[in-house]
């Protein structure tokens, strides 16, 4: 479904330039679960980035559905079928949730069809669907109102980085819901989720770990989960000072 | 309405909403004339003697109620300067919404000068609507110069909804607030500018009653090569509270000059002010491609919502 091969990214850093993605080799199946996970810095949005088109890799080439899509636009990939919920989502002033879901489904959504995707990431929709995408909103909630605009989008690849962050433990139990039911639903769907809980990488069919821009690991949740877990990747992440 | 043509109907929706003769009282005027009047029983319009214009006299007690004074030109050339004043009684809640839409197909300038004068009696409410519009290819240019003065006596309350959405090339708009004890003044003006437009927006608040305040939010987008500027003064003379924020959004080679400016005459006066110019940002756009648009689609979606 995705291919990247030997994708770098070089982010010109005043002067120097700083090689955050190394060479990336991955081929991820169609309809997995793939969870992507790692220390922080590791290149992990970075690689969701390159994936959605909003940066341009240095080298190498994608692949999505056999297709060459490196030289696309993020809006020919969004058409295509990326979907991409940001790790920081944007605010807008004037716009409200309901015009951000009615702009993510590509048509005018009835409210209670808007309300659906709310209650599905766990915000009582009738309070929302009127607010303005702005500062009023907490974290927790934009966060959530984002993953709603891409459960809107009829995505074949979906790419959420770090959906947990900021989300009570209530509406955690949400997400998990949200994600199994992704996976079993008669729709096929991709999902790449970027994640350090140990609650989404448990419902992974496969793990990625990324650090210092490469991939270190790649396997199964029975084989990678338990490596994750102990001493051997705790020790390596921390990187060497020279 | 049967005095007016196709091009007229067409300003008169544009500026009032107004598809057909509007219930309750109203004063259209069209290319200089009157094009049709309506007094109600509580609200009295009458024409001015000594110089073009009208009087709207609103009864003590008049609710629910409301006054259409659209002002429309089709002819290229015309220039008019017209003073209207509203005289609002006691306990009064209306409706007034005036508005001025310019076509201008020829070589001539065409300009409309609105004096507006509000005397809003004791805990009355108004919610006044006023939106500018120019439409037309002609080479003469479409001007707007419009006077508001609102005197609001104790307690009362008025609301101010201005926008200028498209085709004025040149605007100055003029508008002086003197507000006594517990009244309370909002103004949310909408404002965007394209091509070589001009567009001043001056408001100058008196806060002069103890507990009187004033919320005046400016939104504006300078596109092409449109150039605005936003004078925003309060002045308080009590203990009151006032808010001023202008909030604009730049493009292409657009400019903006912001100036805030607030004087605190008692101790007792809180007063803000918030000012943001910037370009849309790019992250906004960026989420919104995400999401199936293209950069045009995006920015189009952005300002609407920020305009709205
Ligand atoms: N545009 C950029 N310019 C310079 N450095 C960047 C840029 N984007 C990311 N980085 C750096 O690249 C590294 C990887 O960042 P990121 O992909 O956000 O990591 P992760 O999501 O795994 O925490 C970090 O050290 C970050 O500071
Ligand atoms: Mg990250």
């Amino acid at each position: 479904m995705l291919k990247l091969q030997n994708i770098s990214f070089v982010a010109p850093d005043g002067g120097k330039a700083a090689e955050i993605i190394r060479g990336i080799d991955l081929d991820i199946p169609s309809d997995k679960f793939v969870v992507i996970t790692g220390p922080n810095g590791g290149g992990k949005s970075t690689l969701a980035k390159l994936i959605a088109g909003i940066e341009k890799p240095t080298g190498g080439r994608l692949f999505y559905e056999d297709e060459d899509i490196t030289e696309l636009s993020i809006t020919e990939r969004a058409r295509k079928g990326i979907g991409f919920a940001f790790q920081q989502p944007v605010r807008f002033k004037g716009l409200t949730v309901l015009d951000l879901l009615r702009i993510a489904a590509g048509r005018k959504l009835s409210v209670s069809e808007a309300c659906e995707y709310l209650s599905e990431v766990g915000l009582c929709a009738k309070d929302y669907i009127k607010r303005e995408v702005n500062a009023s909103l907490s974290g927790g909630e934009l966060k959530r109102i984002e993953i709603a605009t891409v459960l809107a989008r009829d995505v074949k690849l979906a790419v959420f980085d770090e959906p947990e962050a900021g989300i009570d433990l209530w509406s955690f139990n949400n997400l998990i819901r949200i994600f199994e039911k992704m996976r079993v639903t008669e729709k096929k769907r991709t999902v790449i989720v970027i994640s350090h809980q140990e609650r989404i990488l448990n419902i992974a069919d496969e793990i990625i770990v990324l650090s210092d821009g490469q991939v270190i690991d790649q396997g199964s949740k029975e084989r990678v989960l338990p490596e994750i877990m102990g001493a051997k990747f705790t020790a390596d992440i921390c990187p060497k000072m020279e | 309405m049967a005095k007016l043509d196709a091009v007229q109907l067409r300003l008169l929706r544009e500026v009032a909403d107004l598809h057909e003769v509007p219930e309750g009282a109203y004063n259209i005027r069209a290319n200089g004339e009157a094009a049709g009047r309506n007094s109600t029983a509580n609200i009295e319009i009458t024409s001015k003697t000594d110089v073009s214009g009208i009087d709207i006299r609103i009864k003590d007690g008049t609710k629910n109620e409301s006054v259409h004074i659209p002002v429309v030109m089709s002819e290229s050339g015309l220039k008019e300067m017209v003073y209207n004043d509203f005289y609002v009684g006691k306990d009064c809640d209306v409706v007034i919404v005036a508005g001025c839409g310019i076509d201008n197909c020829g070589s001539h300038d065409s300009e409309h000068d609105g004096i507006h004068r509000f005397f809003i009696g004791r805990n009355s409410r108004v919610k006044y609507v006023e939106k500018h519009y120019g439409s037309g290819n002609g080479t003469g240019k479409r001007i707007l110069d419009p006077q508001t003065e609102v005197y609001m006596d104790e307690g009362s309350y008025m609301e101010m909804e201005m926008v200028q959405i498209k085709g004025v090339d040149s605007t100055r708009r003029t508008t002086i607030a003197a507000l006594k004890d517990n009244a309370k003044l909002v103004v949310r003006e909408r404002l965007m500018t394209h091509g070589e437009q001009t567009a001043e927006s001056i408001y100058k608040v008196d806060l002069n009653g103890e507990g009187s305040s004033a919320d005046v939010v400016s939104r504006s987008v300078a596109r092409d090569s449109s150039f605005q500027k936003l004078d925003l003064c309060v002045n308080g003379n009590a203990a009151c509270s006032g808010h001023t924020e202008c909030d604009s959004i730049i493009m292409d080679n657009g400019r903006i000059l912001a100036v805030p400016s607030l004087e605190a005459n008692s101790v007792d006066a809180a007063l803000v002010h918030e000012a943001a110019i910037g370009k849309i940002a790019g992250e906004q756009l960026i989420k919104l491609m995400t999401l199936g648009l293209t950069e045009a689609e995006a920015e189009e979606q952005i300002i609407n919502g920020f305009l709205k």
